[in-house]
């Protein structure tokens, strides 16, 4: 196939960016889109053009690196049969002859770094301010010691399953991490492991996802409709409850 | 390109070889005598101690924030260390043990299936080929328990039954049911369980972080490891930084291969140049190929995807009986045209025999002319061009009618899902394909039993170093020992030698950092300033394409000795022509990699060197001279029954043999049939 690519390219966090047209022959309908952007790069630096930066690591689907709006929507699921994230999207879900447009996750908790990289180290002071569970290593009893009933460990498993990719902030017009928040105190709070710190988790978290500059959530579902783990919307509905909840309780209670 | 020959004497022995030679023996000085059972407990008791309220004087750097990383940078920074970790990503969160997906094994015998410390111990041995050290295996089974408890502690959700107990499956060289898993989403669940106890420090001040940050060299002052040189990925700066330790866990070295299951991040960088400040490194050419991947779509493709070798507990892996059924639909063979030669030569294990095994028979199958899917070119050692069909079905046909597709779904449904979105095949309906890939490099850094290398102060953890696993790993290991290091076997070592700092400060203009950091921008200056005409990514490729072809699955004599060849002369062409655009003091991928891929050259040679020298088969490393006569790897004890630990001289590596006794195992010919 055949293919036009328009891709913002922004030299560093201060520069003012820009759509750039590129044409690209012979891309296999197999290709995964980032070998698309390695078809691309290779070409732009065979004519001696710097290529286009972009954020990915596993290209499995599971380690959250990767991320860019295409056609609009978060991960080109606009364009995807199935929830996918960017490395798992296939030149197959594109017509020939299709333009196609390339941007970076777009919110003000991301800053962009360069071309299709954004800064995400919001979301890992998010979990600092208390998406853990406090044991120190050592300090745990018999791992069957406190059985956990298989509906709360799967719903626990569900949400876990969260890459903390960002495409929920991108999606949200509010650009709230709403959904990476709820997600993890949703986990949490399943398990009987996650009691203790449980009123304290929820406190901390949702002011660090503010002071971090992301928007509130006004109950829209881009954020889940773009989620390539499928992170069920009624994952905010639990944090609103333990928010809500926390705030009649002294922490620990 | 000039090949280079080498001589052999009347006993097959080479006389005179021109790409190694022989140093002194090499012994792990630390492990204590006495009985298996007790060595680990000794060795903790005797080991020095660093009192709580001097840890915070004493600075650790790790490098990498895996399972190994990670959980090492969050249990010392618990102890109350001044930890400094690094990692190259942009959150500690994505390092690639995220991708593991099977399980983790612990001998925790919940399943009343005899299972114990000493099975898994012996298991581990046996499936690792008698290549692997017995005290530190030994050890790994001892506190791989504790790991269970930890991570569920930490709220990892494993899955449960309906008595909201601890499930656990069987996998590949073993035949008990230990091994703990969360989906196919294990290595996720574990790594983010490690992750937050790492973002819980860093929010404690006891490690401070550093993302998006390459180790590219490493300070060594009066004989110990003092720092590294790091740079940072956004501003290009070259930062030193300074501590009492280094410990290196950044993970394993497949991308030498280009295509692997491996992240495209994942590199031997750090190792490497600290192997070319002295430390050994060990049995490069161990590299596991595993059986079950996504076959190769075409010559774009960037990587390669694992399907969990826990398929391989209710899939049945066959091909056609008859090359000429190949190209038919495979639902439309009947059931006596189908060839589970798995089952069928390993009756005991069928498809769960380890990975080595599998590997190899699925190539057999293919070099037979009975592989599947589509013919790709592939280039035969006289030049010709042949097509060959490389993959075998996986059928998941009888499980599905056993326990429905909504039972299998539950079991293995994010496999399923991926499966279906790479090759748009629907593996619920029809067989998935599946053909071996690399994976896993058993090989790495040298390390006693303390986990230390052959430098003072630095220690090496994980996939990064070469301890547990011998010539070939056993599947849910790979968790199993990340995080043993991490959690409980480093922060009950490294104590030992800390306890002798903090070591006098080393000031920034001291010789030895100068020189590191002279060192790092002269190359990077070199490699901006090349502007040749090939870009970074065909060199890669290319020595891939070498490794596969010569140093993967069967290796030859004369192949081996070719790729030394191909090698260097690649390497020359790269340091002569290579293209990398931009400039350091910008975030600039083509760079990283161009260095990146500069080490894999260096490496890859070793790997071949290491792979000729070894004239035998074991595990993961075949040599087609070294077979049994039914075609099962021939090891010869008499001449190699040692780790072969590399010393980087600058003029020709030099072999030093460490000698592995088994006190507690008896060595005997692998067989799971």
């Amino acid at each position: 196939m055949n293919i036009t690519l328009r891709v913002w390219r922004q030299s560093n966090g201060a520069a003012k960016g820009a759509m750039q047209t590129y044409q690209l022959q012979d891309v296999s309908a197999d290709m995964s889109f980032l070998e698309m952007l390695d078809l691309l790069n290779e070409k732009l630096t065979v004519e001696g053009i710097e290529p286009v930066a972009f954020d990915h690591d596993c290209r499995e689907g599971i380690c959250g690196a990767c991320g860019v709006v295409i056609n609009g929507s978060a991960h080109g699921r606009g364009a995807s049969p199935v929830p996918t994230t960017t490395c798992q999207l296939h030149m197959r879900s594109f017509a020939d002859g299709a333009t196609i447009d390339v941007e970076p996750w777009r919110a003000g908790g991301f800053p962009v770094i360069k071309d299709l990289v954004v800064d995400r180290s919001a979301f890992d002071r998010i979990i600092q301010a208390g998406g853990f569970i406090s044991v120190n290593t050592g300090s745990a009893p018999d791992a069957n010691a406190a059985p956990v009933p298989k509906v709360k460990a799967d719903r626990a498993f569900d949400t876990a399953t969260c890459i903390g990719c960002g495409a929920c902030v991108a999606a949200c017009p509010n650009g709230s991490a709403m959904l990476f928040t709820s997600a993890k105190i949703t986990h949490l709070a399943m398990l009987p492991q996650g009691q203790p710190e449980r009123w304290s988790r929820v406190k901390g978290m949702v002011a660090q996802h503010d002071i971090e500059g992301f928007g509130n959530c006004t109950n829209i579902g881009e954020c889940a409709a773009v989620c390539p783990k499928e992170i069920p919307l009624d994952t905010i509905g639990q944090l609103n409850r333990d928010l809500m909840h926390s705030l009649l309780k002294k922490d620990g209670r | 390109m000039a090949t280079q020959t080498i001589e052999h004497d009347v006993a097959g022995i080479v006389a005179a070889d021109p790409f190694w030679s022989e140093g002194a023996e090499l012994r792990d000085a630390k492990a204590p005598a006495g009985p298996i059972e007790g060595k680990w407990r000794k060795r903790q008791f005797e080991a020095k101690l660093v009192n709580p309220s001097n840890r915070r004087k004493l600075t650790v750097i790790i490098v990498g924030t895996g399972l190994a990383g990670g959980a090492a940078a969050a249990s010392l920074g618990e102890a109350g260390y001044n930890v400094l970790n690094f990692c190259y990503q942009d959150s500690p969160r994505r390092a690639h043990s995220i991708a593991a997906q099977g399980g983790i094994n612990a001998a925790k015998n919940y399943r009343n299936d005899n299972d114990s410390t000493f099975r898994l111990f012996y298991d581990t041995v046996k499936g690792g080929d008698y290549r692997s050290r017995e005290t530190n295996v030994y050890r790994l089974a001892e506190v791989s328990a504790s790991i269970i408890d930890q991570c569920v502690a930490q709220g990892v959700p494993f899955a449960r039954d309906y008595a909201g107990l601890l499930d656990n499956r069987s996998f590949g060289g073993v035949q008990v049911q230990r091994t703990f898993y969360a989906r196919g989403q294990t290595g996720q669940q574990l790594l983010i369980g490690a992750y937050q106890a790492l973002e819980r420090q860093i929010a404690a001040g006891t490690v401070t972080m550093h993302t998006r940050h390459e180790m590219l060299e490493l300070i060594v002052v009066d004989g110990r490891a003092r720092g590294i040189i790091a740079r940072d990925m956004v501003t290009g700066e070259i930062e030193t930084h300074l501590g009492d330790a280094v410990v290196l866990a950044s993970g394993g070295y497949g991308n030498v291969f280009f295509l692997s299951t491996n992240a495209m991040g994942c590199n031997v960088t750090a190792g490497w140049r600290a192997h070319r400040r002295g430390a050994y490194f060990a049995n490069p050419c161990y590299t596991q190929i595993h059986p079950t991947c996504i076959p190769v779509h075409g010559d774009t493709q960037s990587k390669l995807t694992l399907m969990s070798e826990s398929l391989r507990n209710d899939g049945r892996i066959w091909v056609p009986k008859r090359a000429e059924d190949c190209t038919k639909d495979p639902r439309q063979i009947p059931e006596q045209d189908r060839d589970y030669y798995l089952e069928r030569i390993y009756p005991a294990f069928g498809n769960l025999v380890p990975r080595d095994i599998a590997s190899r028979q699925a190539k057999n199958m293919c070099d037979e002319g009975r592989g599947v899917g589509p013919a790709v070119p592939e280039k035969q050692p006289d030049g010709s061009v042949v097509n060959v069909r490389r993959g075998v079905y996986l059928d998941f046909a009888e499980v599905i009618k056993r326990i429905g597709q909504a039972g299998v779904a539950a079991k293995y449904g994010n496999l399923f899902d991926m499966y279906a979105q790479i090759t748009a095949e629907n593996p619920y309906q029809t067989p998935m394909r599946i053909y071996p890939a690399v994976h896993y490099t058993m090989g790495g850094v040298w390390v006693d039993y303390d986990l230390m290398t052959t430098i003072t102060g630095l220690y090496a953890t994980g996939e990064c170093n070469f301890s547990d696993h011998g010539a070939n790993r056993l599947g849910a290991s790979a968790l199993m020992q990340g995080l043993a290091d991490g959690y409980f076997v480093l922060p009950n070592t490294i104590n030992d030698y800390l306890a002798a700092g903090p070591f006098p400060k080393v000031a920034a203009d001291d010789p030895a950092v100068v020189e590191a950091l002279a060192n790092v921008r002269s190359r990077i200056a070199t490699l901006l300033g090349i502007n040749g005409s090939r870009t970074v990514d065909s060199f890669h490729k290319e020595l891939g394409n070498i490794m596969w072809e010569y140093c993967g699955m069967e290796r030859t004599e004369p192949g081996l000795t070719k790729a030394i060849g191909l090698i260097r002369a690649l390497k020359a062409e790269f340091w002569r022509d290579v293209k990398v655009t931009g400039e350091n003091e910008a975030l600039n991928q083509t760079l990283e990699r161009a260095g990146r891929v500069a080490d894999f050259l260096e490496l890859g040679e070793l790997m071949c060197i290491d792979a000729l020298h070894r004239r035998e088969s074991c595990g993961g490393h075949f040599r087609a001279e070294s077979q049994t006569p039914d075609g099962e790897a021939l090891r010869n004890d008499d001449e190699f029954l040692y780790v072969g630990a590399w010393e980087y001289t600058g003029d020709g590596p030099v072999l030093h043999k460490e000698p592995l006794e088994y006190e507690f195992i008896e060595l005997k010919q692998r067989s799971y049939k």
